[in-house]
């Protein structure tokens, strides 16, 4: 079986692996390099478990061939902390009670993250609208839009409650 | 089985190595073919990529804009010329879905997806077809729709003109779920006005078909009419003509053409709801 060598960053870390021919990012990074943050959902773009940024852009990592990451920044939920303090958006999840099951959590936070990147000050709408790709079956998503919203106003953005 | 991946710097290098093998795919922005792939699809045997630069383009001019097939939906989301089309790309998957959902990959996409096709499609899209010898060839977008599961060569671009005026290209997606819900059915519409009457009107539908289709019977109806709710209403009697939706998990046939007539009328009045 023929593998291709793959360099990419990985939460500001370089990683070279060797991907087999039409693997996706989600296997690279969970096998390959053992970044298990991202979880495997359906596989087929639904659900958004496995949502990565991918040069600032949220991504589906299962539906991102892993070659074409070639030379990318790849950011998942394993890098928002800064070693034992947790990213605001962590620390809003909780306080927030956002998280039940936790399997849509990583992909939550890292739909989040690309919200508040671009945009500091979200209504509800908007927050609505950047994890409309992301299902959560436990929490009727109350909790984590209130969450996201408490993170962006706490890092200095005017959150609204539009 | 693990498959070849083979990238070329050129939409012609591409087509010809797509045309070489017939288990090759070419691979766009990935959200429908690494779903064939993960789901274990084996009858294809290599991805065949492009690194053009030109693929991603979108290119101006004055009366029409040409959108590179790679373009994706957050491309046509960033560009202000491309205004009229935001309604359309703006409801195609969730944020990451449109960071990867290319124009090309959406002329392929089978009902219920396929919301930005449609739009192009009312708006009489040509798009550009690189065979694998010799040189591109233009064809409207309404062809390449209908013979697309047959379809050889590589669409390397879609050229839309501009409609005559911000308010006459409209765009309705019905769906269960918002923001995100895949479409029980779409409409796009170019509604041209002459002295009032509606002149050369376009209207295509989403998920009515195996394929985005155009409503014939109901441009035929509303040529020379006005925009108001007597002038439309041949149009609307004629709404479901030609149309063979599917029964799937999100409606079924019967629903989707009796709700039909309702969302045309949304659409053609520029009611809300």
């Amino acid at each position: 079986m023929t593998k291709t060598p793959v360099q990419f960053r990985l939460n500001g870390s370089d990683k070279a692996v060797f991907v087999d021919g039409g693997e996706n990012l989600l296997n690279v990074l969970r096998r390959g390099v053992g970044d298990m943050s991202a979880k495997y959902g359906c596989g087929q773009g639904t659900c958004g478990v496995c949502t990565v940024l991918i040069d600032g852009e949220p991504q589906l990592a299962c539906l991102t061939l892993a070659e074409t990451c070639a030379g990318r920044s790849v950011e998942t939920a394993l890098g928002l902390s800064d070693g034992p303090n947790l990213h605001p958006l962590q620390n809003a999840f909780m306080d927030h009670f956002a998280a039940q099951c936790g399997f849509c959590t990583s992909g939550m936070l890292m739909a989040a993250k690309a919200l508040l990147d671009r945009n500091p000050s979200p209504t509800r709408e908007d927050v609505a609208e950047a994890i409309s790709g992301n299902i959560c079956r436990c929490t009727g998503y109350e909790p984590i839009i209130n969450a996201i919203l408490d993170a962006a106003s706490k890092r200095g953005g005017q959150a609204s409650g539009g | 089985m693990a498959l070849q991946v083979k990238s070329f710097g050129s939409m012609s290098e591409a087509a010809a190595a797509l045309a070489s093998d017939r288990t090759a795919r070419f691979m766009s922005g990935g959200t429908l073919l690494m779903r064939a792939i993960n789901e274990g699809d084996t009858s294809i045997s290599m991805l065949v990529r492009s690194t053009d630069a030109a693929y991603r383009q979108i290119r101006s001019e004055s009366a029409r804009i040409e959108i590179g097939a790679g373009a994706r939906m957050v491309d046509i989301l960033a560009n202000r010329d491309l205004a009229f089309l935001h309604p359309a790309a703006r409801i195609v998957g969730g944020p990451a879905v449109r960071a990867m959902a290319t124009v090309g990959g959406n002329l392929f996409a089978a009902a219920p997806y396929g919301d930005l096709a449609t739009a192009l499609l009312a708006l009489d899209a040509i798009v550009t077809v690189q065979g694998a010898y010799g040189s591109a060839q233009q064809i409207p977008i309404e062809q390449l729709l209908q013979s697309r599961d047959r379809a050889t060569g590589l669409v390397t671009s879609v050229t839309v003109p501009r409609p005559a005026s911000p308010d006459a290209f409209r765009f309705r997606k019905v769906s269960r779920v918002k923001p995100k819900g895949v479409s029980v059915l779409s409409i796009a519409a170019h509604l041209p006005l002459a002295g009032g009457r509606l002149s050369n009107a376009r209207i295509a539908y989403g998920a009515m078909a195996p394929t985005p289709i155009r409503a014939r019977a109901v441009e035929r109806a509303l040529e020379g009419r006005s925009l108001d709710a007597a002038g439309i209403a041949p149009g609307l009697a004629a709404a479901t003509e030609g149309t063979s939706p599917a029964t799937d998990a999100l409606a079924t046939a019967w629903y989707r053409r009796e709700v039909l007539p309702v969302h045309l009328r949304r659409l053609l009045l520029g009611e809300t709801g």
